[in-house]
Parts: C-alpha cells; structure tokens; sequence
C-alpha cells in the first residue's frame, strides 16, 4: 500500500499528554489523568500507521496531540523535520495545512447549519487559496473525488446518510492537500457494508494524494485491511509496534493477542473451534494506572515481576517492538538477540529485558495464533 | 421438539409521513422457539429494527399501519390495546437497545431503573425490587453490584451500562429478549464479551434471543437460524452454517465479503456492495437489490418470492439466479478479490 519507503515524515518523541483534574474554590490540581504516558513512534512518508487500543487507551489523545488539536505535556512533536510542539497559533497555521483530520462521528463533526459547499470550502477560505469561483470549483472536484456529485454543494448534513456525511468529512480533510490525514476511528460508525466503501475510498485517496494515514481504530480487522505498520496501545502506554502482517502472525504482547481473539469471525465453525480470551474487566482507570507493566491486572500470565517493574520496549528485529516480560511466539534464539528499542519510556527498567532463562516465556506456537 | 414462543406471519409496517407513505417492512415471517438464538442481519434501513420494534409494540402510532399477526401464546399483539401490550413488553418481550450511553436515563441511579421496571409489572416492595436489581447486576457480571447499584450512568462505562441494560430487560424474566445492535456503540473486546452474556443468559433464564446486527461476524456463532433482510423483505433465511457456507443471495454475499477478516490472507481490496440501499418511499420495480446487484439480468425485472431453491429445506432466497451459477460465482464476492463497481 505504502509508495515509498521514505524517511520519516512524523516523529513523536517521548510525547505526554495529561489532564489535570482540579478541585476545590482554588481549583488546586488534585490528580491527572495519564492518557498519553511517554509514547515515542515515527511514521514514514507514503505509509500507513495503524494505532489501535481499547476505549480510554489514548490512542484518540494521541491522535489530537500529533494534530496540536491539544497541547503535549511533554515531549517533541517532529514534522517533516521541525518541532511543533511548542509553535504559536501563528506559526502553526502553515503547518495546518499539511495535517489533517477526519473524525469519528459524522453526525457531530459537521456543522448542522452549514451547506455542504462551505463546510469543505471554508479550509480553502481560512488559508486564501483561490478566488470565490475557483474555491467553488475546487470544492466540487473534491466532492467528485470521494463519489459524491457536485449537485450536493448547496445541500446540508442533515440530507446526507451516515457514510455520505464520513466522505463530506474526508473531502474536508483533503480540501488543502495534506500530507498527513488523521484519522480517528472513521469507520466504526458505519454499517459493515459502506465501512468496506470508505476503506477502499481511503486506499484509493492515498496512492492519488500521495497520502500518510495515522489510522486509529478499535477493530484490528479494520486496521489490517490498511495499515502497513501497527502500533497497539494500552492504558496511554505504546505495548507493541509491529510491520501489519506480522503482528497477526506472531503477537509477541498477551494484550495485543486477545484483542486478536476478540474480532469477531463470519464463520460459524470456525468461530466454536476458536478459544477465545476475554479479558476481564475494562480498562483501570488512567487516573491511578497499575504499577509495573500496566496490562498486569488482566493478563492471564501476569507475575510477581509484572507488577513492579515497568518492561521495556524490546526490539524483536524487523521492526517488531513490544514491551513485555513475557513474550508470546518468540523462540530462545530470537530472545538472546532482543535489544532495548530507542523509544522506550524513560521510566522503563532497561535492564529488565525479557530473558530466556527465567523460563517464564512462551515458546513459538504455544500463544494463541489464528491460522 | 422445542416450544414455540412467537410466529411473525406476513408483517407488514408502513408509516405515513410528508413524503409519501415509508413501506418499512414488507412481509416478514418468521418463527422462534424456546432456547433458540435468531439472528436478524442488514443495513441501516433494512426493516430490521421497525420489525423488532413492531413486535414490542413500539411503533403504534396514528401513521402507521400494520399488515400480517404477531402471534404469541396465541394472541395477535397487533390487535391488543395499548393497556394490555403493557403486560407483554417488559414483561414477557425485553429488549435491549443498541446505545447504552442513550437509553439509560443520567439523572436515575442505576438501581433505581431497574427497580421502576420491576415494580412496573410487579407488587413487591422497595426493599425486594432493591435485592433483585442487586442479583441481577451480579448475573450480568457487574462487580461490587451491592455498591455499584447506586451509581449514576455516568459513573458506568459503556460496557457497563449496555450489561445495566441487560440487567434491566432481564428484570421481569422475559421469555423472548430482542437485542438491537447490543453491541454496536462497544469495543470489539466488550463486543465479546456481551455476546457472550446473551448467549449465557439466554441459557440461565430459558429464554429465546433475537439478535439484531449489520455484521454477520456478530452472530456467526451464537445463532441458530438468520434472516438477511433488504428493503424491508427477507431476502435470504437459513440455518446458521447454511447461511455461511451455502449463501444463495448476492446481497449476502456482498455482506459476507465486506467484512476485513483475519482468517484469511488479506485481499487487495475489500469487497463492497456499490451504492446504498433504496429509499423505502419509491422502491425499485423487481428485485429490490436489482439496481447494486452485480448479477442482475431481465427476468430480475419482476420480484422472486421467497421460496426454497436448494436441497436443504427450509433454506429459503429471493432470486432469481440459477443454484450453479450462484455457487460458481459467489467466491469472486465473498473472496473480497473483486468490487462490484
């Protein structure tokens, strides 16, 4: 699906991202909620990153930092080689025009009392890109791009049917020629049968407009279908960052395993003979997250280890990272070989490397796979 | 030989609005029996809520019109008053709605809801109706149910509040639950874990479910028989390995082939049904999947019936398309290595 291989177009650097919850007449800070703990990735030109996790994960606080929808704690923020975590509202102007986003509900990202017209002209408007008529004419060719006619220029949201709207929204992003679009679960508000239409509306869109995705999304079906690379996330922590296929083929992370078992199998058979991990529970609160490594309270081979210290993230070779202390589908040799990756947390052990001779580890094939 | 809960016979729902008359839902029959799980698969405006919601009784109004008999324990729920519907829904019918952030109300406590509904259709005290809510919560997996019985929605998490719900539709030990979209607002891994739940209660309470979905992945493996629904018609009804492994319509096929999947290697691109369902005001002449159908040909022009076309019985299709054919070409759909353009 990537076009190139191409040097990194987006860094993120140890970025943080936490709310404070205040409290009181003085509005004195109380606690914080941790959504985006010290997460570090880069995604190349041309590619697409999936970034997929549970509800309250922070993978749609990750998604807003990159934008500078929202401002991070800590940590760099590295756009075709510049920092912008830190630029003024001025300066990031520019920079708006190049990162885009599509948002998860269609219902809620369009303005009701706007026409079409100006909803995905106005990104022209702001940045005076063209005369009046020209904009207009812009705005029609993109409505044609993402196959709906120019005759919805003068109509509203509300005329238009949940996928309509999902593609009003990407002609939006696309209005000033991104390279990066953003796009935060665009799907999973859609039926199966026009969710497939709009994955392959985005396939296509990416090799027209020479496009970068950051795709998140819940549904590692989803995610596959598009990403080339795949970044699992739990509790605001980065767990496994693995090339697409491969993460299907041999998850290292026991989280990103039961996400795996979890999607659901149009196939009757199939589905019986499959055992499936439920997790129990939902997600703990990332106000107070567990210590160690954070998944421990719902992993089923969590031990002493995993709740007091935090596992780096091990590089697997081939671009496979995962932090955990006891891998999945990995063999002694390939465990000898496992180096600390550079975007490991600052807080994690790096001595605590996953190491065979605690023979806690699960040899290759004993982790659940799917084929 | 199971016990027959409720027979959908020729149900037909038609709304009158502004824009002339909504044929909603054209004759729809269909059979559920005790212990039984029912899935109900298509798009949004397929019919297959308005059916679910007919059968509750919740669709009565000036404007609609009602063809056909929903028969249960021998009563025609389309002939009784508004009073006495109020025995059945709840009471003997529960449903469990598709968004849990919205049909719980924020300003009750989570067992305070659950009380109202069973003091609803029950004469038992406060302290009682306090104790079932708590029981209930804890069947459906809530923990701490003694202390999480007093909080607000809001306090809840979705998945949370969609088994609340569960909770709430059990109340009064329904025989028939419908549950519409139960999981379409949740994760895949709540998803999971809430199918899981019906499927278990289904069990513990000795009821029969009717599942409602638009992703056939949902209910491959709890249900017993599907009905694929297109336009307000049942286009296709099999038993459940039938409906998988042998489907005769190509709108099934599209449904099956939409769906990225993690069994098989991944395809180029995903298979998708071209164009969206008709308006329900001014369907197209025939076979109303005609106009995205991939397969279409003349004699499509007049509508087939719904009748059965292969060896197995009670494997029922609405098309026209020779049993080969369909076999031969189905894979090209499902394989998701093609798009219908």
């Amino acid at each position: 699906m990537s076009t190139n291989g191409g040097g990194p177009l987006l860094e993120v650097r140890h970025v943080k991202k936490y709310f404070p919850i205040r409290q009181g007449v003085l509005q004195r800070e109380v606690a914080r909620v941790h959504a985006v703990d010290d997460v570090s990735f880069e995604v190349r030109e041309g590619e697409t990153l999936g970034l997929v996790g549970e509800s309250g994960c922070g993978k749609s606080t990750l998604g807003r930092t990159i934008v500078r929808l929202l401002e991070p704690t800590e940590g760099e923020i590295i756009f075709r080689g510049r920092p912008i975590q830190k630029l003024g509202a001025r300066k990031l102007r520019p920079m708006r025009r190049e990162m885009q986003m599509v948002f998860q509900d269609p219902y809620a990202s369009l303005n009701p009392r706007k026409r079409v017209g100006s909803i995905i002209g106005d990104p022209l408007k702001i940045h005076s890109i063209g005369t009046k008529a020209s904009r207009k004419q812009q705005v029609e060719e993109l409505l044609e791009t993402v196959g709906l006619s120019p005759e919805h220029y003068n109509r509203f949201p509300h005329e238009f049917s949940g996928g309509q709207r999902q593609r009003i929204g990407i002609a939006r992003a696309l209005a000033l020629r991104p390279k990066l679009i953003v796009a935060d679960e665009p799907v999973s508000a859609l039926d199966v049968s026009i969710q497939s239409q709009m994955l392959n509306l985005l396939d296509d869109l990416q090799t027209d407009f020479q496009l970068t995705y950051v795709f998140i999304a819940h549904d590692l079906g989803v995610v596959r279908h598009v990403s080339d690379r795949i970044a699992v996330m739990y509790l605001g922590k980065l767990v496994e960052l693995s090339p697409a296929e491969e993460l299907y083929q041999r998850p290292i992370m026991p989280y990103t395993e039961a996400l795996l078992s979890a999607v659901p199998i149009p196939d009757p058979d199939l589905a019986r003979k499959r055992t499936r991990i439920v997790l129990e529970g939902d997600v703990p609160s990332p106000i107070n997250p567990p210590s160690g490594c954070r998944f421990h309270p719902r992993c089923r081979y969590a031990t002493e280890l995993c709740k007091e210290v935090e596992p780096p993230l091990a590089d697997y070779g081939n671009g496979h990272l995962a932090a955990c202390h006891h891998p999945l589908n990995v063999d002694a040799a390939a465990l000898a070989a496992v180096t600390v990756a550079p975007q490991t947390p600052v807080e994690a052990d790096e001595s605590a490397l996953p190491q065979d001779s605690s023979g806690e580890s699960h040899p290759a094939g004993e982790g659940q796979s799917l084929d | 030989m199971a016990e027959r809960l409720l027979e959908v016979k020729d149900l037909s729902v038609r709304f009158s609005t502004e824009d002339g008359v909504v044929q909603a839902v054209s004759g729809v029959s269909f059979e559920l029996d005790r212990g039984k799980v029912l899935g109900i698969v298509g798009e949004s405006g397929s019919g297959k809520s308005v059916t679910a919601m007919t059968i509750m009784g919740l669709t009565r109004d000036v404007n609609s019109r009602f063809g056909g008999e929903v028969v249960y324990q021998g009563r025609n729920l389309l002939e009784i008053s508004d009073v006495e519907m109020q025995n059945y829904r709840g009471n003997e019918i529960g449903m469990i709605f598709q968004d849990p952030m919205t049909s719980l109300n924020p300003v009750y406590r989570i067992g305070e809801q659950i009380v109202e509904a069973i003091q609803a259709h029950e004469r038992t005290d406060g302290k009682s109706a306090r104790r079932r809510a708590v029981e209930l919560l804890r069947q459906v997996g809530i923990p701490n149910p003694e202390r999480r019985v007093d909080d607000f929605p809001h306090q809840f998490s979705g998945g949370m509040r969609q088994r609340a719900m569960i909770a709430m539709a059990l109340s009064c030990n329904p025989s028939i639950l419908i549950a519409d979209e139960p999981t379409t607002a949740l994760d895949v891994t709540i998803q999971a874990q809430i199918v899981e739940l019906i499927a278990k209660l289904k069990d513990d309470f000795n009821s029969a479910v009717i599942m409602i979905t638009h992703d056939l992945g949902v209910v491959a493996d709890i249900a017993d028989e599907i009905i694929v629904m297109y336009a307000g018609r049942v286009v296709e009804r099999a038993a459940t390995r039938d409906l998988f492994y042998d489907p005769q319509m190509p709108y099934t096929w599209g449904l099956l082939g939409s769906i990225p999947r993690l069994d098989r290697p991944r395809p180029e691109r995903l298979h998708s049904i071209a164009g969206s369902p008709p308006s329900l005001i001014t369907l197209p002449q025939g076979c109303t999947f005609r106009p995205r159908c991939p397969h279409a040909f003349e004699k499509c022009e007049t509508e087939p019936a719904l009748e059965n076309r292969v060896e197995t019985p009670g494997h029922l299709d609405r098309c026209w398309l020779g049993v080969d054919y369909k076999r031969a070409h189905r894979a090209e759909s499902i394989g998701g290595e093609t798009e219908a353009a």
